[in-house]
């Protein structure tokens, strides 16, 4: 009996440091990935803040010559990223004005029409589209804008690459809002002679509005840092170019050709930077807005 | 004055002459000063079945549940005063060792989805990580379907998955598994509320006839139950125990104007 | 009346507008490689030649297949105990509180930082540390590559393997707790196998995004046409493949670029749909 016990006992203390040894390695772990994400913002801001001035804002991206002239005299690289600046803010821009009726219009087909067998296709489609790589979306869009179209890279190409790109996530906050809105909210409406397309213009979209602006907040900022599907489509630019059916530059953009020219490659952490803190800024933008706004029903 | 009414007060709640369990002065609150249940002491006797009574929220399942201590899952949980099982303080044996000794049975029935029947029956050795030799489980199986009359409907489809079962089924295949172990006493939180009345008969009368082998506590929110099958009944109100005794006694001539109300019906 | 109905078509219409350019996708997508798979059949898929020099023209896709392929299983196997152990901390052992809420911070965080910032990192950062350890002479490969994208994959895997660890009915553990069980074995009998097939889901998911990752990959990789021997060594992804050479390509380069395009969609598609499946299924 004593010898079962003293087994049992030992058994007993195992399992226990068994589990006590797994929660450490598991917050261990877990935490861990804090590390990369300490050493990037550390890197990028280091590096990165000198160049953080008021010209960096206003002036564009120096040339090679410039910029190797200025290290050779030992100066700060001259120029700064107002072209990425512009280019990022017309590029994202304009998808986000073909995306978010297109997205709109389709996540309130979706929820308004849950068991259809159209609305299941639709959604299936959806699913699809928010997993093609963002590099094929270049490709669509070079096929489909810079060849036919703007016969040439442009901003227009970029923008649509980009819409097809942010459209999923709109689509499908758009739905998930308005279906947690309780039918109840509808009917009322409905109820009181309003008419259908009002109920939902005038009710369910302003009780929504706060989920629905946190998804397309978010769809910009997934799209704001996106290089690849842009080095396809809008190309780059080393002046701000306001035309849409020219090439431009984006921020990103500028951060890869920084990076591929050994005269330049310092200015990459400050542009980096400044990417950085606009897609964090919207990060935080929408979670309050989800937090602030949020509708009791 | 102040000795009749404490005298009073003892007079409701029956001794138990050496209980298995002995509850002293437990209350138990699940965060900051608001006890969900306040100074309940009573003995627990062996091989019987205790009913535990009361209006929703009067602290029964706490009381239950503070017994196996799984109140501790809520990770803020305290408590005052002391359980012993068979003389041991239950607060000084980990709990993990506790709940070997004291099983328990919950509202609805909830085999483990992704394990079959076989293997929901020895749940407990699973999940403790003991290796058993394969004539070992069986007769663990066998044993512990027959005691709970499971074992013919199910002797061909052991190894089919728990949730085919209706629910008076999945509810005594869960108790199965809270018996493989061989626990001393087990627990049960309302095991037949959600389960029809033909089901519910058959686990009323499995429970008489585990008593001879194991000690039994039971929450139930059905007082017919309670007059049918239980030898001792208890009586909490607003995380009070009010009242304790022989179920038939207690059923026939209460002794505290609350109980009276609950059992005719006044609220509850 | 009629307004009513013309509300209704209008917002089928944008359903039939997000339809028809998904069709649109694939058609032109199809169309565009018509060329290459005319002049090179399924070798198209299984040679292992890229070259463009004139004359001895001949696009292989093979390399670029395994490379993508392999960087991304790496990434998966290399992201998979830092994934789970994060699910399982905000699913499980800190579902609420500040440290749950910072931990969930640094992942939205690690979400945001864009694909060619994550390079810049692994190429000022990793790549030296590579070197270091003797690896790899310049630090550049498979191996690099896969460590940065296992680390941009964490948020895919570990929000959804969170959220349905979280789901683990609290009956289940309970009666395992009940059992005996310690919070180890509650997680190893119960919660993984209940919640598995979600996990599973999400890292799908993940291995999706990490297939289709091009700027970070590109700047690690070290952009041959080779099949990798080993996994120091340095190769290319079909992704990357197209950032890198879809701007000067023409003829039947081109064709093949798109063709690769295809492929990449195809697969991406299909990992997405087989993980959005499993999900559905998990939460039905
Ligand atoms: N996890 C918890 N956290 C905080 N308070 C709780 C928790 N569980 C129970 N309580 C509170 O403790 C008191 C007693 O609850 P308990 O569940 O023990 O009642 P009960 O008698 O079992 O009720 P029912 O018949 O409805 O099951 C209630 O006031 C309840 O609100
Ligand atoms: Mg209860």
């Amino acid at each position: 009996m004593n010898t079962i016990n003293s087994i049992s006992n030992q058994k007993l203390r195992w399992r226990v440091f068994n589990d006590k040894l797994f929660s450490i390695v598991m917050m261990t772990l877990a935490f861990i990935s804090a590390v990369p994400l300490i050493s990037i913002l550390y890197q990028l801001i280091k590096k990165g803040y000198k160049q953080v001035r008021l010209s960096f804002f206003i002036e564009v991206a120096p040339d090679t010559m410039e910029a190797m002239m200025a290290k050779v005299n030992h100066e700060i690289i001259p120029g700064g990223i107002a072209n990425g600046i512009v280019g990022t803010l017309i590029i994202v821009g304009m998808a986000s004005l073909i995306a978010i009726p297109l997205g709109l219009t389709t996540g309130i087909y979706l929820s308004e029409s849950s068991k259809n067998k159209m609305a299941n296709i639709v959604r299936f489609v959806v699913d699809m589209l928010q997993g093609v790589p963002s590099i094929v979306l270049g490709v669509i869009a070079y096929i489909w804008v810079v060849k036919p179209i703007t016969s040439g890279f442009s901003a227009l190409a970029g923008s649509v690459a980009l819409s097809i790109m942010m459209l999923p996530s709109i689509i499908r906050s758009t739905e998930e809002t308005l279906k947690m809105i309780p039918p109840t909210l509808k009917e009322a409406a409905l109820s009181l002679g309003v008419p259908y397309y009002k109920t939902v213009l005038k009710v369910l979209l302003p009780t929504g509005m706060s989920g629905i602006s946190t998804g397309i907040i978010l769809g910009i900022s997934r799209i704001a840092g996106e290089t690849a599907p842009l080095m396809l489509t809008a190309l780059g630019s080393s002046a701000i170019n306001l035309d849409i059916t020219q090439p431009s530059s984006a921020i990103p953009l500028l951060v890869w050709e920084f990076y591929n020219d050994p005269n330049l490659v310092n200015l990459i952490w400050g542009a980096s930077l400044i990417l950085l803190l606009i897609i964090f800024l919207l990060n935080i933008v929408a979670k309050a807005i989800s937090k602030k706004w949020k509708v009791q029903y | 004055m102040e000795s009749t009414i404490l005298n009073k007060t003892d007079d409701k709640i029956i001794q138990i002459e050496s209980p298995i369990l002995n509850i002293d002065k437990l209350s138990v609150s699940y965060g900051g000063d608001k006890y969900s249940i306040m100074d309940v002491s009573a003995g627990i006797q062996k091989n019987k079945i205790t009913a535990i009574m009361g209006p929703s929220g009067c602290g029964k399942s706490t009381l239950l549940r503070a017994i196996n201590r799984m109140h501790e899952l809520y990770p803020d949980t305290h408590h005052k005063g002391s359980i012993t099982l068979a003389g041991e303080n239950i607060y000084k044996i980990n709990p993990i060792e506790l709940r070997r000794k004291i099983g328990m049975v919950f509202q609805r029935p909830n085999p483990f989805p992704t394990m079959s029947i076989y293997d929901n029956v020895i749940a407990a050795y699973k999940l403790n990580g003991i290796k058993l030799k394969k004539s070992e489980k069986d007769e663990i199986v066998e044993r512990s379907l027959r005691e709970v009359g499971l074992w013919d409907e199910t002797k061909d489809a052991l190894h089919k998955k728990g949730t085919f079962l209706s629910g008076g089924q999945q509810q005594r295949l869960c108790i199965a598994r809270a018996l493989a172990y061989k626990p001393e006493v087990i627990l049960l939180d309302e095991p037949t509320s959600a389960l029809d009345p033909i089901a519910t008969a058959k686990i009323e009368d499995l429970l008489v006839n585990l008593k001879k082998n194991y000690t039994i506590i039971l929450v139930t929110h059905n007082m017919g139950q309670a007059a049918r099958i239980s030898d001792h009944s208890m009586f909490m109100y607003l995380g009070e125990l009010v009242e304790y005794g022989k179920t038939k006694k207690m059923f026939t001539t209460p002794k505290d104007e609350r109980t009276e109300a609950y059992l005719t019906g006044k609220f509850g | 009346m009629k307004s009513e109905k013309l509300f209704q078509y209008f917002l089928k219409l944008g359903g039939i507008i997000v339809l028809m350019v998904a069709i649109g996708i694939l058609v032109t997508l199809i169309i565009g490689s018509i060329p290459t798979f005319k002049e090179f059949g399924f070798g198209f898929i299984f040679s292992s030649n890229w070259n463009p020099t004139e004359g001895r023209e001949s696009y292989g896709a093979l390399p670029f297949i395994i490379g993508t392929i392999v960087t991304s299983i790496l990434a998966l196997v290399l992201t998979f105990p830092f994934a789970l152990s994060i699910a399982l901390f905000l699913g499980e052992y800190f579902k609420k509180g500040r440290i749950s809420s910072l931990l969930k911070t640094m992942i939205d965080l690690l979400a945001g930082i864009p694909s060619v910032v994550y390079g810049l990192w692994g190429f000022y950062t990793i790549r030296p540390i590579i070197v270091e350890l003797g690896l790899n002479a310049q630090g550049f490969g498979i191996f690099t590559s896969a460590f940065v994208l296992a680390i941009m994959i964490i948020p895919y895997a570990s929000s959804i393997s969170a959220e349905v660890i979280n789901m683990v009915p609290s009956q289940l553990k309970e009666a395992a707790y009940s059992l005996g069980a310690t919070r180890f074995e509650v997680v190893k009998h119960v919660i993984i196998p209940n919640a598995g097939s979600g996990i599973f889901a999400g890292f799908i998911l993940a291995f999706g995004r990490a297939i289709g990752e091009t700027m970070a990959v590109t700047m690690l990789i070290g952009n041959s046409n080779n099949i990798p021997t080993n996994l120091f060594d340095i190769g290319n992804t079909m992704a990357s493949l197209i950032a890198n050479q879809f701007g000067e390509a023409e003829g039947l380069k081109y064709t093949s670029l798109v063709a690769m395009g295809l492929l990449l969609f195809v697969i991406t598609g299909i990992l997405n749909l087989i993980g959005k499946m499993v999900m559905r299924k998990f939460t039905a």
